[in-house]
């Protein structure tokens, strides 16, 4: 379990992480928390020619957060925005769904874009990535763009990136008004990746009725998957809305696959109940903030 | 500080240097060594048609690669069967480099040695091995049906077909008042050490002698293998347990082929040359536990009360047997627990599968037959509409029936005798930790917040530090230190800090003074090992009985020099005085010296002695005939037969309908190991064993396909569980010391993972109210039973559903 050769490179600036990548070509790979990337270089399922370190690039270490969203800079570990009080503030699910990652040692490393870059199905925050409608920026030699999550994610670890470039941060828009949210999972031990879990948001109309119910799973598809459930509960009360109705929607959405931890049918029964749970709680919320 | 320390919970002294990083583990050791890697099966059963290293060959620091046609002499010959028995009748093993064929994923093909690790891999990535793949067979299922074989010359797959009985079974069943018939099954786990295996070998060429260190738990006996298949004279050979990360049993196995061929290659080489096992080879090279079928029939009065018992195991030994069939014979002649069971027959086909080999991992099949005894208490009570303690306390053993003889023959060979025990009184005691008569209200509360809540127990007896020796060497230096050493090994249990409480306690000495050396061939040449319980029981009395050699020796010397009778004498504090008359002392350092009529004035110590030496006695030799210079003693201890220890664990659960998680909210143990050296470090192996017991219920097994292929073998799938998912445990201690060595002591290393399973099954299967006949169980198939039409209802969920909550 030693990693194949590759070169090393840790540029000083995002300039140079570029022109690393551009030089080194398709053989080249951006080296975040390497806590995910550094056990498969181990185990040999991956052999980069080359790990071009963005450690030492300065400035991608913030988590900024305004009243539209928040900005999570690539060299955010998990730990540092589970702590964000300013970001839990704007949007609540960074916490919830942080606190679910892995372990302190992991979260202490990894970072939350190195997540979403690496686009594992069973990670927490690329859900919350496409649950809040979020999107990423890329740098690259030709310039800098951003791209939703909708067209990042094409498949399980796969982005539609490609070519020398680094995600420089990602996005999370702001808890729309009168909403709540919650999120859950099941995982076989605590801190391993999820059997199944999802946040999701519930929006209320003025009235205290559900305007809007928004859910969004993990290790239940191959990618990040987005699901409205309004209709299940579409103008209900938010605090005796049938949420098993949802739960059930939900159910017949999911399409999930069987593994060594789970079958199928048992990740959509999951899927069900933590709906059904979650829902009860961001609505919860959701009055209780309007109160 | 007093001297006095033996059953007191002294902290562990070699804690602070574990824990702060201070330990040398394998690893730690040759830094500048060459490395080797191995290229192993990816097959489960194939035939090796050619082996290719020319892709390596050109790989920038390569230094050698070698297959099984460079091994010559006995390292040619198939790996031995350390402990044979009759009725194996087909016993198989490995070579240590494959010999053409396979057998299962894992098996080492090809030695590479290079510069460092690195480069010992990416040479191996490049030899191409090309198979002929053959039928493979897994589980133990498969091997029963015998569709395919797994040695060609062995057909039906069967190894070895053990059998014991106490008398007619089929007429005890005949005339019981009740039988019943079920089969349950219990899955593979592992020991899962936190370090894995390596080794470390250095041959000085100008001496002609080796030496290796070896993550060991059996230093001597992997020493007389070294010896004897590299063909070298034992004084040529000394082997080092290092400090060990853990063993649970698969570090007893010996000699690994890796614990040959890197001593083989150093040799060659003449080089230091070492190879650290990586976790993934951990899983699929080393060795497992505990897969069994298990076809049991009971008969029984209407009291709940056993007349005959008879057990056919199908036990999965994985594909070869070099370690025997201690496995099966435990779970076969310890299945019968604190119970009193007038006929009882047991067979047990141990089969071959194309899997990694079944060894023992702690609790050696003692698990699988708790399993077996505790499930047939469980079914017999739900059929009679009984409490589960109450059919229990119906069938024990009472205390006026020791030493109590099941009429069978234990792994040792010697009869299974229980020494001595209370077993009501462990029950009597686990029925008020856990709150046993709480349960239904339990049960209510529990409901009313939406959970299924459900109790189970379980109690085994355990057999414990079998011979057929260990010994010990105490010396006291002039320097007042005390060397203490035995041969057996040290894997974390605590033994520098056990053994340093006996021989303070036995020599009236500080512990402070006491430095403890396990598992080293260079200071205690005959040991057997650290296994089965055996380590405080068998080293801990040889200690003792070396101790009270040094004391007689010391009282004697001291006697001479004070002009009294030795019987006058004491030793406290480190000091040799005369009984109620202070200020008439010798220090024991100072005996030390003068135990040696060779007194060299190289030290205070011996200047200060010369006070003490009286005229020599002209007429006697300096050291009399028998005597010897130096206070130090060997002894050994051999005992007799095992020691029984016993306990009782109840688990309390918790299950989420709608999820099916399972969640232990109490686990509680009741433990006789006799009489106790430390109970802190007791209760730290009962909560270690409680762990792996939880682990072994819940979350560990080895998911193999059908092509033989371990599909989780790395700690990301292969769920040992982390602290948080392991319950408080509440431990309340009972003693009742043998009498069958001199310290009354019991062995405890195992007994914590032993009832788990048993007892967790029985509680989740109250709380759900469905049989559950196969373990471990996760919550994804606790959801398939419950919602298959087709799974046995228990009779108390009959009863519970037609009466309400309250039945
Ligand atoms: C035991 C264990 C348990 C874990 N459990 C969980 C869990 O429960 N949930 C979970 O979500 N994760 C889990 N993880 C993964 C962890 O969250 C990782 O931190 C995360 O997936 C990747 O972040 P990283 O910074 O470590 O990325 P790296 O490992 O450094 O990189 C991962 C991949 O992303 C690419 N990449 C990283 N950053 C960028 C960037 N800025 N631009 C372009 N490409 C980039 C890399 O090239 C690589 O391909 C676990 C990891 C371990 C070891």
């Amino acid at each position: 379990m030693k990693p194949a050769p590759f070169r090393y490179a840790d540029p000083g600036t995002l300039d140079e992480v570029l022109t690393v990548l551009s030089s080194e070509g398709e053989g080249a790979k951006v080296l975040a928390g390497g806590q995910s990337l550094l056990p498969l270089l181990s185990m040999r399922l991956a052999a980069p020619a080359t790990l071009v370190d963005i450690n030492r690039v300065p400035g991608l270490d913030t988590v900024e957060a305004t009243g539209d969203g928040v900005t999570v800079g690539a060299l955010v570990r998990h730990n540092a925005l589970l702590h964000d009080d300013a970001a839990a503030r704007v949007q609540p699910l960074l916490a919830r769904a942080t606190a679910n990652v892995a372990h302190p040692a992991i979260r202490n490393r990894g970072t939350t874009v190195g997540s979403i870059a690496h686009a594992d199905p069973s990670g927490e925050m690329t859900s919350v990535l496409a649950l809040t409608d979020g999107s990423v920026t890329v740098a690259t030699p030709s310039g800098v763009e951003t791209i939703g999550w909708r067209d990042l994610f094409v498949g399980p670890l796969e982005t539609s990136i490609h070519g020398p470039a680094v995600v420089t941060s990602a996005y999370f828009p702001a808890l729309p008004a009168r909403s709540g949210t919650a999120f859950a999972e099941a995982a076989r031990r605590k801190g391993d990746y999820a059997v199944c879990g999802g946040g999701v948001v519930v929006t209320l109309d003025a009235d205290g009725r559900v305007a809007a119910v928004r859910a969004a799973y993990i290790s239940v598809g191959l990618t990040p998957e987005v699901h409205d459930l309004t209709d299940a509960v579409v103008g209900q009360p938010a605090d005796s809305a049938d949420w098993a109705a949802a739960g059930e929607l939900a159910r017949t959405l999911v399409d999930p696959d069987t593994d060594l931890h789970a079958s199928a049918d048992y990740r959509r029964l999951l899927v069900g109940v933590l709906t059904e749970r979650t829902l009860a709680e961001a609505a919860a919320e959701a009055l209780g903030g309007m109160a | 500080m007093t001297t006095k320390l033996f059953g007191e919970p002294v902290r562990r002294r070699e804690d602070a240097r574990l824990i702060i990083g201070k330990g040398r583990y394998l690893d730690d050791i040759g830094h500048n060594a060459l490395a080797a890697a191995f290229v192993r099966s990816p097959h489960a059963h194939a035939r090796i048609t050619a082996i290719d290293t020319d892709g390596a060959l050109d790989v920038e620091g390569l230094v050698a690669i070698y297959t099984y046609e460079d091994l010559h002499g006995p390292m040619a010959e198939p790996l031995p069967v350390l402990i044979p028995h009759p009725q194996l009748h087909h016993p198989r093993t490995g070579y240590p480099l494959a010999n053409g064929i396979v057998n299962h994923v894992g098996e080492p093909i090809v030695m590479v040695v290079a510069t460092d690790r690195y480069i010992a891999e990416d040479a191996a990535e490049r030899i191409l091995v090309s198979y002929e793949e053959l039928p493979v067979v897994v589980g133990v299922d498969a091997a029963r049906e015998a569709a395919n074989w797994v040695h060609e010359d062995v057909p039906t797959n069967v190894a070895a077909h053990h059998h014991q009985e106490t008398g007619d079974v089929e007429a005890a069943l005949a005339g019981s008042t009740r039988t019943m018939s079920f089969t349950q099954y219990i899955e593979r786990s592992a020991c899962t050490p936190m370090e894995g295996k390596g080794v470390h070998a250095r041959w000085d060429a100008d001496d002609s002698s080796l030496r290796v260190y070896t993550s060991t738990q059996a230093s001597t006996s992997v020493r007389a293998a070294i010896a004897a298949k590299l063909e070298l004279s034992l004084d040529k050979v000394e082997v080092i347990a290092p400090d060990v990360g853990g063993g649970f049993g698969v570090k007893i196995v010996h000699p690994w082929p890796e614990e040959l061929l890197i001593p083989l290659a150093a040799i060659a080489l003449g080089a230091e040359v070492k190879w650290t096992e990586d976790r993934r080879e951990h899983f699929i090279s080393s060795a497992h536990e505990r897969q069994q079928r298990q076809e049991i029939t009971v008969g029984y009065d209407d009291d709940g009360r056993i007349s005959a018992l008879d057990v056919h195991i199908w036990h999965d030994n994985g594909a070869y047997t070099p370690y025997g069939i201690i496995v099966p014979i435990v779970t076969a002649t310890q299945l019968v627990g604190p119970y009193v069971i007038p006929t009882y027959r047991v067979r047990v086909e141990s089969v071959y599968t194309n899997t990694v080999i079944v060894t023992p991992y702690r609790g050696a099949g003692r698990p699988q037959g708790c399993y077996a005894m505790e499930r047939t208490m469980d079914r017999i009570a739900d059929e009679l509409d009984l409490d589960r303690a109450v059919v229990r306390e119906r069938n024990l053993i009472q205390a006026d029936q020791f030493p109590y003889d099941h009429h069978l023959t234990f792994q040792d060979g010697r009869p299974v005798i229980y020494d001595s025990g209370d077993y009501v009184g462990l029950m009597d005691k686990l029925k008020v930790l856990v709150g046993w008569p709480e349960a239904s209200r339990l049960r209510d509360e529990a409901a009313a917040r939406g959970k299924l809540l459900g109790v189970g127990m379980a109690m085994y007896v355990e057999g414990t530090g079998p011979g057929p020796y260990e010994g010990g060497h105490v010396q006291v230096l002039g320097s007042g230190k005390v060397l203490v050493s035995t041969g057996l090994t040290s894997q974390g249990q605590g033994h520098e800090t056990a053994f340093a409480q006996i021989v303070a306690s036995e020599l009236g000495v500080p512990i402070e003074d006491i430095e403890v050396t396990t598992g080293d061939t260079r200071r205690f040449g005959y040991a057997v090992g650290t296994f089965a319980s055996r380590a405080a029981v068998m080293s801990g009395n040889a200690i003792a009985l070396a101790a009270r050699g040094v004391k007689e020796k010391a009282l004697r010397i001291a006697a001479d020099v004070l002009e009294v009778d030795p019987g006058d004498l004491e030793i406290d504090e480190g000091l040799v005085q005369v009984k109620g008359t202070p200020g008439a002392s010798i220090p024991l350092r100072t005996v030390a010296v003068l135990s040696n009529p060779l007194r060299y004035a190289f030290d205070e110590a011996a200047k200060q002695a010369t006070q003490f030496a009286g005229p020599a006695d002209d007429s006697k030799p300096p050291v009399a005939v028998g005597d010897a210079p130096g206070l130090e003693h060997v002894d050994y201890y051999s005992p007799i037969r095992s020691t029984f220890a016993s306990g009782a664990h109840a688990a309390i659960v918790e299950i989420d309908p709608a999820t099916w998680e399972i969640e232990i909210v109490k686990y509680a143990v009741v433990h006789d190991c006799g009489n106790v050296v430390n109970p802190m470090i007791v209760e730290g192996q009962v909560h270690g064993g409680v762990a792996q017991g939880v682990g072994g219920a819940l979350y560990e097994r080895m998911a193999y396909d059908s092509d033989g292929q371990l599909q989780n073998a790395s700690f990301m799938d292969f769920l040992m569980p982390y602290a948080s998912e392991i319950p408080d445990v509440v431990i309340d201690h009972q003693e009742t010391p043998s009498p069958l060595n001199p310290l009354g002591i019991k062995g405890a290393g195992e007994a914590g993972v032993i009832p788990g399973t048993a007892a967790i099954a029985s509680a989740i299967e109250d709380a759900v109210g469905r049989r559950i006949s196969s373990m471990p169980i996760s919550p994804t198939e606790l959801y398939d039973l419950m919602r298959n039409d087709d799974s046995e209802l228990t009779a108390a969920h009959a009863r519970r559903s037609g009466t309400g909550a309250m039945a």
